[in-house]
């Protein structure tokens, strides 16, 4: 099999095809850790965490903000569905840090009736908008 | 023979109505239009979760897992999706009757998550348990909404309050074809793939997390996926079922109105006949 060079990325969203086209290499977290794709990479579904999409194109670099959703990576293709994705001019740096020290205060004054999995997931999203804006 | 003044007061009232209609038909078009690019849109996301989905079941067969199972209670949790405004034809009965009119369900083994005022008020009084639910989903369905109820559905099935979970909806097929559907959210069934179109990829497909732990994460996804979908398409359904409605009851108005007008013009000329005679009978006798 002739090496490919690059695969197509589709990231789709319940109201809308976030991304299409070829990428070279996608980078992402997830539960296990953070993920590198490149082309021809064995078929794996994997569930995504909070963090930053890495879109590496051959003309360049593309980041956003991935929350919530999962993916299906085959051979030739890679599939996000995503719940929740915001490309940064479409992040509110204003909100993110906010809702950043909110959790980081929750965290911090635990109390036994503190739901500490969501925040958590609420800190780690807002890190990763942070992230996407830098 | 109704008087001319009678005739011309009910033709105008008919007029009246008419023009409501036709705008109400005119405005339900538009909304129509958008629900449909809507629902669409996000047809993907569903066709991909979907398959993904299966494509699971398919591998792990016949797994042990809470969601694949039967829950312990009888009950049955139903949500379903009507519209909050009336004047949409069969729209919103069509799918109470699912439910109403199903043959192996008991009045009170059925919990009613009633989306839309329609259905809540007619439930109520069948007499259904009824809970409540935000009643804005229907207009603008969002995807947190569906995210919310999602969650709210699977804590009652853990917590084993209900044992089955339906979703009734609209289905919308196209402009003039709305199929009124009853779903089975949970448990999953595992058997509905058979026959399928043969998997895209042959190479087996490596889960991480482990194939339960992903099953955990992945099938409340896939709940909301679909009741989001659902709500979508009964948007759609909605305004296509009100646009017929109109387009039907503004023709009705139409013939009602060309009815009329024949009789009025023949009562017109019937009294002018009828003036005329009187004079010259009157002519006459001088």
């Amino acid at each position: 099999m002739a090496e490919q060079k690059t695969f197509l990325l589709r990231i789709i969203t319940p109201d809308r095809i976030f991304y299409e086209g070829q990428a070279e290499m996608v980078e992402f977290n997830t539960t296990e850790g953070e993920i590198g794709v490149l082309p021809g990479h064995i078929p794996l579904t994997v569930i995504v965490k909070p963090g930053i999409l890495c879109i590496y194109e051959p003309e360049g670099e593309k980041k956003a903000a991935l929350h919530a959703g999962f993916a299906e990576i085959l051979q030739d293709r890679v599939t996000i569905l995503a719940e929740i994705i915001e490309w940064p001019s479409e992040i509110d740096m204003g909100r993110a840090e906010a809702a950043k020290s909110r959790a980081e205060e929750r965290l911090r004054s635990r109390t036994p009736e503190t739901d500490i999995a969501r925040a958590e997931t609420a800190l780690l999203r807002a890190a990763a908008r942070i992230e996407a804006l830098k | 023979m109704a008087s001319m003044r009678d005739i011309k007061r009910r033709r105008s009232s008919i007029q009246g109505t008419q023009q409501i209609t036709k705008a109400m038909k005119l405005v339900s078009t538009v909304k129509l239009q958008r629900a449909r690019a809507n629902a669409e849109r996000s047809k993907e996301y569903f066709t991909c979760m979907y398959d993904t989905v299966n494509s699971i079941l398919k591998r792990v067969g016949h797994i042990e897992h809470r969601y694949l199972a039967p829950g312990a209670s009888r009950k049955k949790a139903v949500v379903v999706i009507t519209s909050n405004r009336g004047l949409a034809g069969g729209y919103n009965s069509n799918v109470i009757k699912l439910v109403t009119r199903h043959p192996e369900w008991d009045k009170e083994d059925v919990v009613v998550y009633a989306l839309g005022n329609k259905g809540r008020e007619a439930f109520r009084r069948y007499g259904y348990q009824v809970r409540e639910c935000e009643k804005d989903i229907v207009e603008s369905p969002v995807y947190a909404d569906a995210m919310a109820l999602s969650k709210e559905l699977l804590r009652a099935f853990t917590a084993d309050e209900v044992g089955e979970i339906y979703l009734a909806y609209t289905a919308f097929k196209n402009t003039v074809s709305h199929i009124p559907t009853l779903l089975k959210l949970l448990p999953v069934d595992c058997t509905v793939q058979e026959g399928e179109r043969p998997q895209k990829a042959e190479a087996v497909m490596g889960f991480e997390p482990e194939d339960t732990e992903a099953l955990d994460l992945l099938l409340p996804k896939y709940m909301t996926s679909l009741i989001y979908g659902a709500l979508m398409e009964a948007a759609a359904s909605e305004n296509g079922a009100r646009m017929q409605a109109m387009d039907s009851a503004t023709s009705n108005a139409e013939e009602m109105i060309e009815d009329l007008s024949l009789k009025y013009n023949r009562a017109r000329q019937g009294s002018i006949t009828q003036e005329l005679t009187e004079i010259i009978a009157g002519a006459e006798a001088l």
